[in-house]
């Protein structure tokens, strides 16, 4: 067994569901099974060909125990897999199965994530991950909690509700080329003044993400598995996940430092690498997507989520793994040469993970295109 | 396609949690009307307290007392609230720094004169509950206060000690879901109100699952093709029950078993009755029994036939 080197593990597929506020009556793996056979078509493994299977759900969403072993069903983990499981967003889980393919130990992964919030009320089952002591006694819901760090952040004038009125725009206008998503199409009109009533001032309908279940899968590869799996790897340059402190008051609401160190980790500013095409951000929340861009610092140059992100398709529990794998995409198809992807967890983006994503060439060793053939093999 | 079956659920769970030194000197002051906080490495005043520095994670236990005023650094507007939230009519979410304190508090702010009376800076102070227990939800929410600048200096130190401390909280917890058994599931019950049993074959390695779940989870793909399975089956083990489930209507002892109907890849699991305890054996052919208007069968009894041989049922077990 020989270590993968950092850099050698790319995104070979992605594959989604349709997202929608409620599925029709599928148990979860009845929702996911399509979306594992899609990927796994796409690269033309089998599930006894993958090394290595992870997820991410988390029980709270539909109130099923145990829900990810029976969403194992649609893996067809017979004889017995090597798998993981992880009960925070898909994204994490992806991070976990990098991990694996970098100490050589598999070179190929499946990674799923899937949630079906339209069994129980978000907002409320949110509160159960809060600190049990101090916050979850007082049932503040998602909502209320993303209000808190909007009014923070129109407060020091890094932002206005018109601002925020054109991310919501320009997001569900992107959605609109997004089959997968939604909310599709422009229904907000960023210059005229606000229309929507407040839903919780300061925010306005437009301002939250729709509630999804939806579903989505990667195939994650090392090196030379990657090539053969497909003609334009999105090789993952770098990734990291910070958390900071949970308690909303012992935090500047208007500034992501944990997201900021994680994208320094995944070399997103090493110095001469190229631009920054497109960025997916995890931002379910319109005030976020200012907060996140400054932590990034992403400038005009690039596309932020141009596949209408979380404001378009909110499937809890997959929505950060979505980021990557519409980032890879991006790549994929040789729309970008050099993709951010980034996925949040717990409240007013408490945990932050960000992934740097390549194609083949945008290197600046140019050591690309025929170093990476060597693949697991390496080092 | 069929309506998918539905049903209400409802999770209810109280978490029981033993509280550390500077947890229980808080709720502990909070029931005694005194709020504290803790000094961190930096010097900063935590409130409410942890146990740990922020930053550098070591312990900490300098306790301080801090005001019970404090200044709204955000806020957000609450105008339909939900069950077990402070208050029952529309209020505003606020994190507050209380006097003395570096770090903000979360509560509900109270402004029956609506989100135009509220703002950021406001000065607003703790409003108590009647009834305390050692909770954060001891303060019942904070009200407008005049707009009195913070008194100057530090807090005083405290020493955190009170009669009959709070070593714990039970933390309640209810959730409501609408329970969908999927469409699969679905099918299965809805031949099982109708007395028949109703498996689904994999299209790949052609085993029966009985019940299904949609999925084979050995080829990892869709089951569709319905198979009437049974009615008989054969039992494939067995054990037998000598201790009464709590709230289970059924004398003990009775026999639970393997029953691998008729037709099925797998065997499932019901009670066997009708004939004595110590006369059920593997091998035995069963049939179920449906009792008025339920839905699953109530158990299986024997239907007479000579028993089956082991190699018909070896691979069930
Ligand atoms: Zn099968």
């Amino acid at each position: 067994m020989t270590r993968t080197e950092a850099g050698q593990v790319a995104v070979v597929a992605f594959a989604q569901s349709r997202h929608e506020r409620a599925t029709d009556g599928s148990s979860e793996v009845e929702m996911l099974l399509p979306v594992l056979r899609d990927v796994l078509d796409r690269t033309g493994l089998s599930t006894g060909q993958i090394d290595f299977t992870c997820s991410g759900s988390s029980d709270y969403l539909a109130g099923r125990p145990f829900s990810f072993t029976m969403a194992l069903d649609g893996v067809g983990a017979w004889p017995p897999i090597a798998e993981s499981h992880v009960e925070t967003d898909g994204a994490w889980a992806l991070y976990e199965a990098w991990v694996k393919l970098l100490t050589g130990e598999a070179e190929t992964a499946l990674v799923y994530s899937y949630g079906k919030s339209s069994a129980g009320d978000l907002p409320e089952v949110l509160t159960r991950q809060l600190d049990p002591y101090y916050l979850a006694p007082l049932w503040p819901d998602s909502v209320s909690l993303a209000a808190l760090q909007t009014r923070a952040l129109l407060d020091t004038g890094a932002t206005s509700e018109r601002e925020l009125a054109g991310i919501a725009a320009r997001s569900r206008a992107a959605a609109a080329d997004n089959p997968y998503a939604q909310l599709r199409g422009g229904s907000v009109d960023a210059d005229a003044p606000p229309a929507d009533a407040y839903v919780a001032q300061p925010l306005r309908r437009h301002d939250l993400p729709p509630v999804s279940d939806g579903a989505a899968a990667v195939v994650l590869a090392a090196g030379r598995t990657a090539r053969r799996l497909t003609a334009r790897p999105a090789w993952i340059r770098g990734m990291d996940h910070r958390i900071e402190a949970h308690s909303p008051g012992a935090r500047d609401l208007t500034r992501s430092p944990s997201t900021r160190l994680a994208a320094e980790h995944a070399g997103l500013f090493d110095p001469g690498a190229p631009p920054v095409d497109v960025a997916e951000l995890h931002a379910p929340f319109t005030a976020q997507e200012v907060v996140l861009r400054n932590a990034l610092r992403l400038g005009e140059e690039t596309a932020v989520n141009p596949s209408g992100g979380p404001l378009a398709a909110n499937p809890v529990m997959a929505a950060g793994l979505i980021r990557i794998g519409e980032a890879a995409a991006r790549i994929t198809r040789g729309e970008a040469r050099r993709a951010v992807a980034h996925a949040t967890s717990g409240p007013c983006l408490q945990q932050n993970l960000v992934a740097v994503l390549e194609s083949d060439g945008s290197a600046e060793d140019g050591s690309a295109e025929d170093g990476l053939t060597e693949g697991g093999e390496g080092a | 396609m069929d309506d998918v079956l539905t049903a209400p659920m409802v999770v209810e769970f109280p978490f029981t949690r033993s509280l550390g030194p500077v947890l229980s000197a808080f709720l502990t002051g909070l029931r005694e009307r005194t709020v504290l906080g803790v000094t961190a490495t930096d010097g900063r005043v935590v409130v409410p307290p942890t146990e740990y520095d922020p930053v550098t994670a070591e312990e900490v236990r300098d306790l301080v007392e801090v005001g019970q005023t404090g200044t709204v650094t955000t806020w957000a507007w609450n105008g339909a609230p939900r069950r077990g939230q402070p208050l029952a009519h529309p209020f505003a979410w606020v994190l507050v720094r209380l006097d003395g304190a570096d770090t903000a508090l979360l509560h509900a702010l109270d402004a029956p004169e609506g989100p135009g009376s509220v703002s950021t800076g406001m000065r607003v102070r703790v409003r108590w509950a009647q009834e305390r227990t050692g909770a954060i939800t001891d303060i019942a929410c904070f009200e407008p206060a005049p707009h009195d600048p913070p008194p100057p200096g530090r807090p005083a130190a405290h020493p955190g000690t009170f009669p009959e401390p709070v070593t714990g909280i039970v933390a309640a917890a209810r959730l409501d879901y609408t329970y969908s058994p999927g469409r699969a599931q679905t099918r299965y019950l809805n031949a099982l109100a109708e007395h028949r049993t109703k498996g689904e074959r994999c299209p790949r390695c052609r085993k029966v699952y009985v019940p299904p779940r949609g999925a084979c989870p050995t080829c990892g793909v869709a089951t569709g093709e319905q198979v009437e399975v049974g009615p008989a089956g054969t039992v494939t083990t067995f054990c037998v029950v000598n201790i009464k489930a709590k709230g289970l209507d059924i004398d003990v002892p009775y026999v639970y078993g393997h029953i691998a109907l008729d037709g099925a890849g797998l065997a499932l699991h019901g009670r066997i009755a009708g004939i004595p305890c110590d006369q059920v054996r593997m091998g035995l052919r069963v049939e179920p029994v449906w009792t008025e208007g339920g839905r699953h069968p109530d158990h299986y009894r024997p239907t007479g036939e000579p028993d089956a041989a082991y190699e018909t049922y070896k691979e069930l077990l």
